[in-house]
């Protein structure tokens, strides 16, 4: 398993696309808005409530580049000649979730990072902000899977480009205040993950650790919910050859 | 003991069947050909036999180990070679054959040498640190059998492995392919029926998801009553 998950680390690492996104991209963002922000203050783009939101949108790219990996593995007929070696299906499944972690992380670091030099006070309180970005990278990856198990890696573009990235750009809270809106918008966004997501690392940024919860459980349920949706698609196009 | 032994393999999509009741066996070291127009059954048949999907009913045995009860030993002693080049196009030539090693199980050291052996066989030292992606349809070709053999499988399967390819790389691949005979039971499926009759100890002609008949292609020369293997191929199929 290790070697799959390996390879599937260098398959993302390469791809110069994957590195935009994955890191110039938030990057890029974080610098736009905080120009903006010192022009024109809003509340909402004050460095330790922008940081964590684009944080979480960063690693919303993780289920582009998961999806797409392994709907090009399918497309490829690379995973037909992997499904007749000892691997096992926990051994996929794992071997494309594993290496996104690191790589979550390494995004997150280098995006607090560009945070501090605009600002953001380096206190002991990144480190839990950093660890719980995991769990929101584990739901991002394995949403990834699970389309990528069902799309074809044209379809991934647009759905997981596309759709996904706006829909956790819009729901997350991270460009507007979500009460602003209100009604069945606000109930939807606070249905779905994303802004959960969001506001768990700008709690865990600003040393409420109170504030956590019940973001954390919104996340990890729907997190194992999407992995085991995920597992059920993967095994199921596995049988399906 | 026969390398594979087919025992009234069947399998069924809705309401196909895909292969229907095939008895065939193949010898060890054997060059064996699974011929046959588009849905005659040969890639359903090489699926079943190495995992990819389960008898609807029968049995295989490769080396004495049956696909319905002791998948994973089979597992271990085969390789697979599919008809789309399935290589890992952001790793060098040399990470694939790591890549196969590893999920095999192979030591650094054992995956090392052996890679180091293989490829200096198989003319891979001069794309060692290309990419795969980056890679010419024929060496693509040439680094996803070598991914096959990396592991020493007693049985390969290798399906339409020059398919789309011209004629020189055509040729090289066939060097490969003839110099593997021997040293393992090879099953091979391909649409030119001069590369089977250039490589095959035997052949295999299926239609419909079932066996036509199964001999050398000289023997299935004198059954067509024709000196051209084609032209047999073409008559049988349309007689069987």
């Amino acid at each position: 398993m290790l070697a799959f998950s390996k390879r599937n680390g260098l398959e993302i690492m390469r791809d110069p696309l994957n590195l935009f996104f994955g890191a110039g991209f938030p990057i890029l963002l974080l610098l736009l808005l905080s120009a903006i922000q010192a022009h024109i203050p809003v509340a909402l783009f004050e460095i330790g409530r922008l940081a964590p939101g684009i944080a979480v949108f960063g690693l919303s790219f993780m289920t582009l580049f998961s999806a797409t990996l392994l709907a090009r593995d399918r497309g490829r007929a690379f995973l037909q000649r992997l499904y007749a070696t000892p691997l096992l299906a926990r051994d996929f499944i794992l071997g494309y979730l594993l290496p996104f972690l690191p790589i979550s992380a390494a995004q997150t670091v280098l995006l607090y990072g560009a945070a501090a030099l605009l600002g953001l006070r380096v206190t002991v309180r990144l480190l839990p902000a950093l660890a719980l970005a995991l769990p929101v990278a584990w739901l991002f990856v394995s949403l990834g899977l699970f389309c990528g198990s069902v799309l074809t890696d044209k379809q991934v573009g647009g759905v997981c480009g596309a759709l996904l990235t706006n829909l956790t750009a819009w729901l997350s809270g991270v460009w507007f205040d979500l009460s602003l809106v209100g009604g069945a918008f606000q109930k939807i966004a606070d249905f779905l993950p994303f802004v959960h997501a969001v506001e768990l690392e700008r709690a865990a940024l600003a040393g409420d650790y109170a504030g956590i919860f019940p973001h954390l459980w919104w996340v990890l349920g729907y997190a194992l919910f999407v992995t085991a949706l995920a597992i059920y698609a993967f095994l199921r196009q596995m049988r399906r050859l | 003991m026969d390398a594979i032994k087919t025992i009234d393999l069947t399998k069924r999509y809705k309401d196909v069947t895909a292969v229907d009741g095939l008895n065939l066996t193949v010898r060890q070291g054997e060059l064996f050909s699974l011929l046959g127009v588009n849905g005659a059954g040969k890639t359903t048949t090489i699926k079943m036999l190495t995992g990819l999907t389960r008898p609807t009913s029968g049995d295989a045995l490769l080396n004495g180990k049956s696909i319905l009860t002791d998948m994973a030993a089979v597992k271990a002693m085969i390789a697979v070679s599919p008809q789309e080049t399935a290589v890992a196009p952001n790793l060098t030539v040399w990470e694939n054959l790591e890549l196969m090693a590893g999920v095999h199980g192979f030591s650094k050291s054992e995956a090392k040498d052996k890679i180091a052996e293989l490829g200096g066989r198989l003319g891979l030292g001069e794309v060692a640190d290309k990419r795969a992606g980056k890679l010419s349809g024929g060496w693509q070709r040439r680094l996803s059998i070598a991914m096959a053999l990396i592991t020493e499988p007693k049985i390969l399967f290798l399906d339409e492995p020059t398919l789309g390819l011209d004629v020189l790389a055509r040729g090289e691949l066939w060097e490969l392919i003839r110099a593997l005979k021997g040293s393992m039971t090879v099953i091979l499926t391909t649409h030119y029926m001069e590369e089977a009759e250039a490589l095959s100890d035997r052949v295999a002609i299926l239609k419909s998801g079932r066996l036509l008949l199964t001999g050398t292609p000289a023997e299935i020369k004198t059954r067509a009553g024709t000196d051209k293997f084609d032209q047999a191929f073409v008559k049988l199929v349309r007689e069987g």
